[in-house]
């Protein structure tokens, strides 16, 4: 079996923030009513996290879940531990109508870190990234620039970002220069 | 620019995450109808100037179909509603009668 390997294998940039790709991060898509308890259940013996609000996300480290939508959540978990989470997730969901799907390789996680770190997504996301409108905790689903892309904070300074994999390239190519050193705006 | 509160993930998304839909409420004439019923519902629709009912999609965001209620002369939004229902709730009607008293659009009024 060859060795996996992320779409940017841990490229990184160093401007007015860090911007770097995370690497290989397991990740499920689940889909189905997310007021169920059998639901409730496979996602806390995924991840140990109850299921999040509206637009509200529970991830320490790699390991956590998202809300994506109204009936749909993305569960973070260990790239090595992927097959078999859901493989346990799968079996839980049996009886009731939902859909649990590796879309680990389909995705590429960047990390933004640093005092800029707001600014940077700011220039490329049409989204209010103040401190007042954005915080650790939510997750925002939009667009970065021409591509779809989602990205919540992990502390007040870091950003994660994710994007398709085929898009990853793009994405980087764009933070990096949202990230250019001498680019601060000073808004946020 | 149009800014609409998809009222699925709550977001104040901006035109630039949307995907506009076409017109709202329409009723499908499928197998079984007349010629000119089929035809009404393929080709015709309405372009008013004033209060209007959309279909939009948060493409860029939570991917849910929602309807909107606005004004196409001046961009105001009387109100965002969800897509599963086959008429606008009384509280967006309401909104517009406030803000356009006399409205008419189709049917509705």
């Amino acid at each position: 079996m060859s060795e996996p390997i992320s779409a940017l294998n841990h490229t990184s940039y160093e401007g007015i923030a860090k911007v770097e790709e995370c690497g290989l991060q397991g990740m499920i898509t689940l889909r189905g009513d997310l007021s169920d308890k059998v639901l409730a259940k496979a996602v806390k013996d995924a991840t140990g996290q109850k299921v999040p609000g509206q637009r509200e996300v529970l991830v320490s480290g790699d390991t956590g879940v998202c809300w994506m939508s109204t009936d749909e959540l993305l569960i973070l978990v260990p790239y090595a531990e992927v097959g078999a989470k859901l493989a346990a997730m799968t079996n839980a969901l049996s009886g009731i109508h939902a859909l649990a799907v590796n879309v680990s390789d389909a995705r590429a996680v960047f990390r933004i870190t640093g005092p800029c770190a707001r600014e940077v997504l700011g220039k490329v996301a049409p989204v209010d990234l103040s401190s007042e409108a954005f915080q650790p905790g939510q997750i925002r689903r939009s667009r970065l620039a021409q591509v779809a892309g989602a990205f919540w904070m992990d502390d007040a300074e870091t950003f994660r970002v994710v994007c398709f994999r085929s898009a990853a390239d793009y994405v980087f190519k764009l933070l990096k220069a949202a990230a250019q050193s001498g680019s601060e705006v000073g808004v946020y | 620019m149009l800014i609409l509160n998809c009222p699925y993930c709550g977001v104040d998304a901006e035109e630039t995450e949307l995907a506009a839909g076409g017109e709202a409420h329409l009723k499908r004439y499928g197998p079984g109808s007349s010629d000119d019923e089929f035809h009404d519902y393929l080709f015709m629709r309405e372009n008013p100037k004033g209060v209007h009912f959309e279909r939009w999609r948060h493409v860029n965001g939570c991917g849910k179909w929602f309807h909107a209620a606005r004004c196409t002369q001046t961009l105001e939004v009387f109100g965002t509603y969800s897509a599963q229902t086959t008429e606008p709730p009384q509280k967006i009607k309401d909104a517009i009668t406030t803000k356009r008293p006399g409205w008419s659009w189709r049917e509705l009024s």
